[in-house]
């Protein structure tokens, strides 16, 4: 973890800087009025500020969901990088016979290896989900297992 | 009889005010353009208004005086509140010989200069205050617009501009004590009444602030701002009463307000303080004869190249204490250059002295130079952006 100093501006704010694992010294200045400035410091003249970004409330939650969402996808292609374990997400179609069943009913532990980690029904995500949950029409399904296990349950999902 | 008499004098002021504020208006955004505060200008346009100026005015002056002697109230009451208790602490704790130094070697010049007039005490003692306080407003519009917030320097920046705005609570009683001009004794009790004042208010508003500011913490925007303005005008007159400066007092209450309620005076007071401001500084150079402030030009000049000095020496001490490199030591010290409202109001307290015009014309010529080469300095002082 790198070390953030914190220095209190009188009349403006707070700054917050540290140092990026590549050496360049980033500083994130939080104006009372919830203003923020990113501003990275110069190589030569380690004082001065060279490229300055102001963001309004609205730009920070924008950066923030960008930088929020590249840590998801970080964290899911560390896992898709074990060797031979794959994750997808299958949404079930109200075609498949299964539609309507439980988890349980389908026994896809069974026929395809592959475990079931979450469902994701209605907006509503339940993570480690009992055998017993229900899969409905719409509703999508978080699988772990190979890449032919996973072939094999999209099969029997959407079709 | 009453109505018509007043409808016709109140329509002249009214006319009169309106034709001034639009020209301010106009003079705020080429000021905008060319990246400086209107101080400057608006004292330029007093002068043109004033006393040997092109324009004349026959607007009451009571009116005006009134309306400037708020402005001032609201600039002290503004700088209050733009600092919470934490970090005045903080900036007692850290610069406080910074901030002595500063005070010793940027009031030398001024006093110096006036003492080389000939002037009275009083009057040298204010044309120190005058050299001495660098203006927060013209430096924080400076290192907002250059980019300069995140630099390292800035905090060491900013700290001295605390300890400045701190050390007028004790300048400011002294200096009206002063010029009040009474004999040595009186003038000895009269000091120490209102420093014992200023003490005793700064107590209770450090201690009682917090309960103060949840009291008003409940209204809406409107009772907000008439309390917070009341409030200021109520305490600025009980301090004049006693003798320690109305500015002092509309200070003390800035500081007493904490938490959300110090960010929602801040705002509501914002807009007025900006128009009462701009007319007291267009009062204040109104009332310089300009033949007169000709006839100063010599240490006018003399005082802005020595206190230029003084200043930039000041900020590069600091910064390099602060282990800042030497061209962030140039940065702070050529943005400190600039002097502004601070110097305007001090040299306004001695509008009733003996060499009070010359003071004014004095501290008019050295604002208006310093309000112009500080931030072009503090510009050049910095890598090209």
């Amino acid at each position: 973890m790198q070390e953030i100093t914190e220095t209190m501006l009188p009349g403006v704010g707070v700054r917050h800087e540290f140092t990026t694992s590549a050496g360049e010294r980033l500083s994130l200045l939080t104006h009372r009025t919830g203003r923020r400035e990113l501003a990275v410091y110069d190589r030569g003249d380690p004082d001065a500020c060279r490229t300055v970004f102001h963001l309004s409330p609205g730009d920070v939650t924008i950066l923030g969901d960008l930088l929020g969402v590249a840590n998801v996808s970080e964290t899911v292609h560390a896992v898709q990088q074990l060797e031979g374990v794959v994750i997808d997400w299958i949404t079930v179609s109200p075609k498949s016979g299964f539609a309507g069943t439980s988890i349980l009913d389908g026994q896809f532990r069974t026929t395809t290896g592959v475990s079931i980690v979450a469902v994701v029904h209605g907006g509503e995500t339940i993570p480690a989900p009992d055998p017993t949950t229900r899969l409905d029409a719409g509703d999508t399904v978080v699988g772990v297992g190979t890449a032919e296990g996973l072939r094999n349950l999209r099969a029997l999902l959407e079709s | 009889m009453l109505a018509a008499a007043a409808s016709s004098t109140t329509a002249t002021a009214f006319i009169e005010v309106g034709g001034v504020v639009l020209g301010l208006a106009v003079l705020g955004r080429l000021a905008g353009r060319f990246g400086i505060t209107a101080i400057p200008l608006y004292l330029i346009a007093g002068l043109a208004l004033g006393d040997g100026g092109f324009l004349k005015m026959n607007v009451s002056h009571d009116f005006i005086e009134v309306a400037a002697e708020i402005g001032v109230l609201l600039l002290l009451l503004a700088l209050g509140l733009e600092y919470t208790g934490a970090e005045l602490r903080h900036g007692l704790r850290t610069g406080a010989a910074m901030g002595a130094f500063d005070a010793v070697v940027n009031f030398v010049p001024g006093f110096g200069v006036g003492m080389l007039l000939g002037w009275d005490l009083p009057a040298a003692v204010l044309l120190g205050g005058v050299s001495w306080a660098s203006s927060s407003g013209i430096i924080a519009k400076v290192l907002a617009d250059l980019d300069r917030l995140g630099n390292r320097e800035t905090p060491t920046i900013l700290n001295l501009l605390v300890m400045e705005d701190l050390a007028m609570a004790v300048y400011l009683p002294v200096a009206a004590a002063l010029v009040a001009g009474k004999a040595l004794g009186t003038t000895a009790v009269t000091i120490a009444v209102a420093l014992a004042a200023v003490a005793v208010i700064m107590g209770l508003a450090l201690r009682f602030g917090d309960r103060l500011s949840a009291a008003l913490h409940d209204s809406d925007d409107e009772p907000l701002l008439l309390a917070v303005f009341g409030l200021t005008l109520l305490v600025g007159g009980l301090a004049q009463r006693v003798e320690v400066s109305a500015a002092i007092g509309a200070f003390l209450v800035g500081l007493a307000l904490s938490g959300p309620v110090q960010e929602r005076a801040e705002a509501l007071i914002g807009p007025l303080r900006d128009l009462f401001a701009a007319v007291f500084f267009v009062f204040f150079s109104f009332q310089i004869d300009v033949t007169k402030l000709v006839s100063v030009a010599l240490p006018i000049l003399g005082l802005t190249v020595v206190a230029f000095a003084t200043k930039y020496l000041t900020g590069w001490i600091a910064a390099a204490r602060a282990g800042i490199a030497k061209p962030g030591r140039h940065r702070a010290g050529a943005t400190l250059t600039a002097r502004g409202e601070f110097s305007i109001v001090v040299a306004s307290l001695g509008a009733s002295a003996v060499d009070g015009p010359q003071l004014g014309a004095v501290a008019a010529g050295f604002v208006l130079l310093t309000a112009l080469v500080g931030p072009l300095a503090a510009r050049f002082a910095g890598p090209p952006a």
